[in-house]
Formats: C-alpha cells, sequence, structure tokens
C-alpha cells in the first residue's frame, strides 16, 4: 500500500459526519452472528449476584489500601497501596461506568444507577454526556465524523495517548467541559448526540462535580498535605494507566466504517485479576454485538459466537504485538489498518463492510 | 381511522417473559408475553434509534433494546429513562382460541 498524507476530519460536526451519512454509515443495520433466540435469552438474563460480589470486594479494597496508603503515608512503604488503590479508582472504574451505564451488570436498576454515578465520578465522565456519548459509540462503532469515542485518529494522536497513561490530557479536556457544562452549555460536538430534554442534568451535575472538587482541594489546603486529593481526584491520574492498556486493544489499529464489529473490535483473552478489573470487557466483538448480555455471560457468549468470529488474540500481550506497529506504521501510512480474518465456518461479510475491509473494490 | 382486530398468529409462539416480531402492512409491532401469561403489543421499533424490540430482552413488564439498552414498560409503553426517551405506542391485545389478536389503526 502506498503512503499517504491524506487525514479525516474526526470530529462530529465536519464534513466526514455528513459523508457517514449519505453513505448509509449512520444508525446501519449492523452484522449480527445467528444464535438460537432461547440461548440468547438465557445469557442476557439478569443476575445481581455477581455484580454485587465484585462491588464489595471492590469497596473493600478500597477501605483497606486506602487506610493502608492513610497508615503508612510519610513513607515509601504507602506508595504500593496507593498504587493499587489507584488502579481500582481511576481504571477499574472505566467497566464499572461502562457496564452499569448499559444497565446490564445489575438486574435491580437502582444498583446500576448507582454505581453508574459513583464511577463516572471517579473515572471524571459526566454521567449524562457519557451516557449519550457511548450510546452513539455503540450505534456506529468506529464511523469516522459519527462516533465520538475513537480512541485516536488516523494517524495516530501518539503525544495524547502517551499523555493519557496518566490521563493528563483527559482531565485537561474533563475539567474545560465540566467549567463549560457549569455555565449551562454544550459543545458543538455534544449537541449532536445530547438531547434538549436531557441537557439540564448535564449542568447540574457539572455544578456538583466542580463543587466535590472545590471541597477537596479546600481540605488539601486546610490540612497542608496533598492526603485527601490522593483518595479523590489524583487517583483518576496517578491509576489511570490500567484503563488505557486494556481500551486501546478494543479497536485500535483496526477497519473503519465497518458495519461489521468482527472487523473493528477485538476480543482478548486475559487473566482473572485483568478480568476483575475490566468486567470482562476484553470480549469486546461480544460486548458490541450483544450489549444487552451481562458482563458475567460474555465468556458464555463468546462460546457461543466464536465459530463465527475470528481468533481471539491470546494474551494482552499479543495484541500490543498487533497494536503498536500499526500505530507506528499508520503514523506514516494513515490509510494502513489491521484487516481481522474470519474463520472459515463464519458468515460472510456484507458487502458494505467487506468494501470498507478492502476485500472488495 | 378504522381500527380492526388482526390476527397475529398462535400465542403460544411467544414464550412466557419474551417477545416476539409481527409484520402488518408494511408496519413492524412486538408482541410480548409475560411468565403470567398476559399479552401485549407495541410498536416495533425502538423510539430512541428505531432499533427492532423483538430482539431484545424481556424481564418482568420491562423491553430493552438490543443496541442501546434503552427500556420501556411494555404494559404501557413508558420509557424507563435515557436513552428511552419517548413512550412506545402500545395496542390492545386479546386471545381467542389460541389465537392472538392485535387492535390496530
Amino acid at each position: 500500500m502506498s503512503a499517504t498524507t491524506i487525514t479525516r476530519d474526526y470530529s462530529l460536526v465536519g464534513p466526514e459526519a455528513d459523508r457517514a451519512v449519505a453513505g448509509g454509515l449512520a444508525s446501519a443495520r449492523w452484522y449480527a452472528p445467528p444464535i438460537a433466540r432461547a440461548e440468547l435469552k438465557e445469557l442476557m438474563r439478569r443476575d445481581d449476584g455477581p455484580a454485587i460480589r465484585d462491588t464489595l470486594i471492590w469497596f473493600a479494597a478500597f477501605i483497606v489500601l486506602g487506610g493502608l496508603g492513610y497508615y503508612f503515608w510519610g513513607s515509601w512503604a504507602a506508595v504500593p497501596f496507593f498504587i493499587v488503590y489507584g488502579v481500582l479508582y481511576g481504571s477499574s472504574t472505566d467497566s464499572r461506568w461502562h457496564e452499569c451505564g448499559h444497565r446490564t451488570a445489575f438486574k435491580t436498576q437502582w444498583m446500576n444507577d448507582a454505581v453508574y454515578q459513583v464511577a463516572c465520578f471517579m473515572i471524571m465522565r459526566e454521567p449524562e454526556i457519557w451516557r449519550w456519548s457511548h450510546t452513539r459509540h455503540h450505534t456506529d462503532t468506529i464511523i469516522v465524523g459519527r462516533d465520538p469515542e475513537i480512541i485516536t485518529p488516523r494517524p495516530p494522536d501518539v503525544v495524547s495517548l502517551l499523555l493519557n497513561i496518566f490521563a493528563l490530557k483527559n482531565t485537561v479536556v474533563f475539567f474545560r467541559k465540566v467549567f463549560l457544562h457549569s455555565t449551562g452549555r454544550l459543545t458543538d460536538e455534544e449537541a449532536t448526540f445530547v438531547p434538549e430534554g436531557e441537557r439540564s442534568k448535564v449542568y447540574r451535575t457539572a455544578r456538583i462535580y466542580l463543587a466535590i472538587y472545590a471541597v477537596v482541594i479546600a481540605a488539601c489546603v486546610y490540612f497542608r498535605s496533598i492526603l485527601p486529593a490522593m483518595y479523590i481526584g489524583l487517583p483518576t491520574l496517578y491509576g489511570g494507566w490500567f484503563a488505557l492498556y486494556c481500551g486501546m486493544t478494543q479497536h485500535l489499529g483496526l477497519a473503519e466504517d465497518v458495519l461489521d464489529h468482527r472487523l473493528n473490535s477485538r476480543t482478548v483473552y486475559m487473566n482473572p485479576i485483568f478480568r476483575f478489573l475490566y468486567w470482562n470487557m476484553n470480549y469486546h466483538v461480544e460486548h458490541h454485538i450483544f450489549p444487552t448480555v451481562p458482563y458475567h455471560a460474555l465468556p458464555r457468549l463468546h462460546e457461543a459466537i466464536k465459530a463465527d468470529c475470528p481468533p481471539p488474540y491470546p494474551s494482552s500481550i499479543a495484541a500490543y504485538r498487533e497494536i503498536i506497529p500499526t500505530v507506528l506504521r499508520q503514523l506514516k501510512e494513515p490509510t494502513y489498518f489491521v484487516r481481522r480474518e474470519l474463520p472459515p465456518s463464519a458468515q460472510p461479510l456484507r458487502a458494505a463492510s467487506a468494501k470498507a475491509a478492502g476485500r472488495l473494490k | 381511522m378504522s381500527e380492526s382486530w388482526v390476527d397475529a398468529g398462535p400465542a403460544d409462539r411467544i414464550s412466557p417473559e419474551d417477545v416476539a416480531r409481527f409484520e402488518y402492512a408494511g408496519r413492524q409491532y412486538a408482541l410480548y408475553r409475560t411468565t403470567d401469561d398476559r399479552y401485549f403489543a407495541t410498536d416495533g421499533l425502538c423510539t430512541h434509534e428505531l432499533v427492532e424490540l423483538a430482539d431484545g430482552f424481556v424481564s418482568g413488564t420491562i423491553i430493552e433494546c438490543p443496541m442501546h439498552n434503552g427500556r420501556f414498560d411494555f404494559t404501557t409503553g413508558e420509557a424507563k429513562g435515557a436513552p428511552a426517551c419517548i413512550n412506545l405506542t402500545t395496542y390492545p391485545v386479546k386471545v381467542e382460541g389460541g389465537r392472538l389478536l392485535v387492535k390496530l389503526n
């Protein structure tokens, strides 16, 4: 493939947005593997048990790690406790926000909503904005000009990715937007996916968030210590690296503008600790195809449809062996992407996806 | 506008606590059966993004859209929160001789 300097406009209000609509890529019908209704119904069934168990462990870990961090504060012995506290606060919240946003984690809806609000605050994602943003991400997954959650454009913005190892860029963007929302305004892009009737909630939440952070800053000043911010606020930064590590495996380097999640998403096998922190979102192809299936059923869904999907990556390391060279190559060759191969047993690609993925001319 | 009872097929084609699709005169509808064998009908497409509700998940009297998890009470059509913000239209249903009849405009 020849090198090119063509770059695309990834904003939601530019020419690519119109092109996606005109090309039938917006709000389109996506591929779904054949699966018996009875089996899918069983997989979609909700259960409070796994999420209550995981959430109790999660909160207990915050208390224990936070307590030990406090006990050892002032010595190097506090560091490992805050490192793990940070990963729980700044990274595991990514999956809690996500699953509870879909309202699939718990059977009981107020539990989904409560954990969603807590997790959103921790990971610095305004709950109403991100609910609508993620809705669009599922409607138009990795459709340029439509999906607000494309992690990086082509050519990749490596500087932003590196800054976000410690959530630095995300945090700056978050506070800029929270200040804007607290004044009763949205960005032009947000106005494309947040309905009028939902906007007052955005403004109210932004004001509450600012008030909480003001209290944390005041506590730091009052106690002449950074310790309060080590529990609320800073862990989103110093513990955000694991969310990026997992999040980059989801779609980075794969096809854009295809209507088939088998081509633009990765399923990556991960160890039990990662899967606890990530709430099984490593089964990302499965999640996108059937978002009504709760996280605890995704391994079973994977078994049910894997004959129709590209082979999963055996580990996150294996995924990064593909991702890193792809990102580096895209710096010089933005049109390059990884073509996922379907197994012989899989249903074929639809024409539109095959064309976008370069299988058809 | 005239209304009539339309035959939507055998009632037992819908499992308890589940949903099935029904098309009539070019429009899609969703038919529901509760665990206590009550039947309901609504428009077939989610009011949020026009996704087919018949592929969704039924829990109690809630139908959840298969794409964005928008939730509706199918007995009333009430949208239960974002991203479902607009209620579904509901239609009267009765069972006669084992057949589902839906009253449509």
